[in-house]
């Protein structure tokens, strides 16, 4: 009897225990200390991150959040007074960045915001952004109407979706030759406002259109879908997690020679990971950025030897977005509005391209590279004609 | 319309493929309610737990996620092993949960709000343990299948792997279904979930039965975890949430506490998300699967088959 309560606590206590490092789990996975030795928390400013580390697209949250950590890490190596790095980990939800954007602005040590991460938090995040004067510069957010809202501080520090869009629609038509094209979205903001532009340049390639959700696992109807269009290729317009399922149940549904192109929501190993090497072999990835072999000064090597894994997707521009904002601080701009000011004149050179930023906040100089799996790998193909 | 009347026996295969999974998953939820009138919210995790598990073992067998499927004779084998492990973890996983979260409540005489709540609790410690453990990326299956057109049914093709989860999630339905029919503890489960004081005074251990009702649970979900794995071939560490809701749908559809009212329930919700998916697009599945639960329950307020796991057939 006594054993047996006794072991009944040992149970629980495992369980709470488990469910502790659940939680801590994610959370410090996040946090890291990782190679920087300066206590972020103690430090005067900070720079904030604002996108997933967690959920289903939490490796593009990841991959960005490490780039400017590197940044930071650097700067706090050489310099008298530290930069903390805070995170806003948003899960990639909208319904989630409302109350963290608030949190941000209201934190008056923060100057400057890398991301938001993903479009969809980027519009209902950003305005409040905007009306604390807190600067922002995402280093992924490609949907172009962002920039149309007037928000002062609103910075892309990479080439939008107004020039990924058609560029993929170009590839399809032009590298790819095929004549009946089916299109699917995931409902999301990226993913939606993407595809549109896609079906727009398509023309009358377009054999079809399918709206899938995020969480989704059974694709069975999409699947019928394309293949009763006809359709030689696909573009998804959406993460990497619903893609790589999608493409894995349409090889299984005897589909195989469909190509697939996508766009850089599913630029991450994650997507190989969920098709299987199989089934994700030839699919075409666009994305406005760099591949890590192309940035230039050490900065693939420093972030290998940081994190232990090549630079991912939009890291070294995650790596630019931080910079800016360091030069900004190292300069003496301790305000938001004189780190804003700050950037809206700054042009300097980063690893991934020249930073300078147009009257809307948009990068100019901008890239559009086209990546194939290969081997398990996704490697880049060729740098596309804007 | 057009679209869905020219493909309408391909997405019944697909659907059906879907709805077989479904339903299993469903059975454990039933099972449950039918003795303890309770709703076991982590029944979505014991699911989860028994697609690592089968994944766990075919690794530790050799078999990795990117290998080429393995001869006939082994994939019989590996297949055994999968289906066994993720059986066991997910019985397991059941047992622990009625153990930790139930029993010592139903001890106290708690009220069956508490219960929820504490199920709601299990599932969301076991769902982060598990993603401490295996990360929180998906999770390849390795390949044991490679569907091939086996006929046609209509013009639709068939697949080995439907057949396989279809008949598979049959067979365990049927012989769940005469072990609660036909055995002495069968009898027990259906004894106390009828009147459990009667059943006590006529000799029937309670706690026993209750826990032999979330052991029968955790098989038929790790049956559905090993077919889930063909099927999808990727796993993460949340996979069971949505599915979980949708095979608690699937039990109310039918009806829930009904064995039978689990299977007709999933089935039936599977064809109608693809007819609903083909119909008006791909984002109002699960819209489409509510709607047609509420339309049912509006005409028949106890699921299809109406409520009761002992009660019709005393």
């Amino acid at each position: 009897m006594r054993f047996q309560r006794m072991a009944r606590v040992t149970i629980a206590a495992a369980v709470i225990a488990l469910a502790a490092a659940g939680c801590g789990g994610g959370g410090s996975s996040g946090g890291g200390s990782g190679g920087g030795k300066v206590d972020y928390a103690s430090c005067k400013y900070q720079i904030g991150f604002f996108g997933a580390l967690t959920g289903d697209a939490a490796n593009l949250g990841i991959n960005i959040r490490n780039g400017a950590k590197l940044a930071i890490d650097q700067y706090n190596a050489k310099a008298k007074d530290c930069v903390g790095l805070v995170e806003f980990d948003s899960q990639g939800v909208p319904e989630q960045a409302p109350p963290l954007a608030r949190k941000a602005a209201t934190d008056k040590r923060v100057l400057g915001i890398v991301g938001p991460a993903f479009s969809g938090e980027s519009d209902v995040a950003d305005p409040t952004f905007e009306q604390a004067g807190l600067p922002t510069i995402t280093a992924s957010a490609t949907n172009p109407k962002l920039a149309d809202h007037g928000w002062k501080t609103f910075h892309r520090i990479l080439g939008n979706d107004a020039t990924q869009g058609p560029a993929a629609a170009a590839y399809i038509t032009g590298t790819l030759k095929a004549k009946k094209v089916f299109v699917v979205d995931d409902a999301s903001a990226y993913g939606k406002g993407l595809a549109t532009l896609v079906k727009a340049k398509l023309g009358s390639a377009l054999a079809g259109t399918d709206t899938v959700q995020q969480k989704q696992t059974d694709f069975s109807a999409t699947v019928t879908k394309i293949r009763a269009s006809g359709a030689t290729a696909f573009f998804y317009g959406g993460y990497y997690a619903e893609a790589g399922k999608l493409r894995k149940q349409l090889s299984d549904a005897g589909g195989k020679g469909i190509m697939m192109v996508a766009a850089d929501g599913v630029k991450d190993p994650g997507f190989v990971q969920a098709a299987g090497r199989a089934a994700a072999e030839g699919t075409i990835v666009t994305c406005p950025c760099l591949p890590p072999s192309k940035t230039k000064g050490t900065f693939a090597a420093d972030y290998q030897k940081a994190f232990k894994i090549a630079p991912g997707t939009y890291s070294g521009e995650a790596f630019d977005a931080a910079s800016v904002f360091l030069r900004a601080i190292e300069g003496g701009k301790t305000t938001r509005a004189a780190v804003n000011a700050f950037i809206t004149a700054y042009r300097g050179d980063g690893v991934t391209k020249t930073v300078q930023f147009d009257a809307k906040g948009e990068v100019t100089d901008k890239v559009i590279w086209a990546y194939k799996v290969t081997g398990g790998n996704i490697v880049e193909d060729q740098e596309v004609a804007q | 319309m057009h679209f869905l009347l020219d493909n309408f026996w391909d997405l019944s295969v697909t659907g059906l493929a879907q709805g077989a999974i479904y339903a299993l998953i469903a059975l454990g939820y039933t099972l449950v309610y039918g003795v303890l009138r309770l709703i076991n919210f982590a029944h979505s995790e014991v699911f989860v737990t028994g697609t690592f598990a089968s994944i766990l073992v075919l690794h530790m067998l050799g078999l990795g996620s990117d290998d080429p499927v393995p001869s006939a004779g082994l994939v019989v084998l590996y297949m055994v092993a999968a289906a066994v492990a993720a059986m066991i973890a997910s019985g397991l996983t059941a047992v622990v949960v009625e153990r930790v979260a139930y029993r010592p409540l139903r001890r106290r005489n708690a009220p069956p709000l508490v219960f929820l709540i504490s199920a709601i609790g299990a599932s969301f410690a076991i769902s982060e343990a598990v993603g401490v453990f295996v990360g929180r990326n998906e999770v390849r299956v390795p390949n044991l299948v490679q569907p091939q057109t086996q006929f046609h049914l209509f013009g639709a093709a068939v697949s080995n792997r439907q057949i396989l989860v279809v008949v598979s999630a049959l067979v365990m339905m049927v012989a769940l279904d005469q072990f609660i029919r036909r055995t002495r503890l069968g009898r027990g489960i259906r004894a106390v979930s009828q009147d459990p004081d009667s059943a006590a005074l006529m000799g029937v251990n309670a706690d026993r039965v209750i826990a032999l009702t979330f052991v029968l649970g955790g098989l038929m979900a790790g049956g559905a975890a090993v077919l889930y794995d063909l099927q999808f071939g990727v796993t993460r560490f949340n996979a069971g949430f949505l599915l979980g809701i949708k095979a608690f749908t699937a039990a109310v559809l039918g009806g829930i506490g009904n064995l039978r009212g689990a299977l007709l329930g999933g089935l039936l919700l599977g064809v109608m998300e693809n007819y609903g998916s083909a119909l008006i697009g791909s984002q109002w599945r699960d819209v489409v699967a509510f709607v047609f639960l509420i339309v049912v329950l509006m005409f028949r307020p106890t699921g299809i088959l109406g409520e009761s796991l002992g009660r019709a057939r005393a």
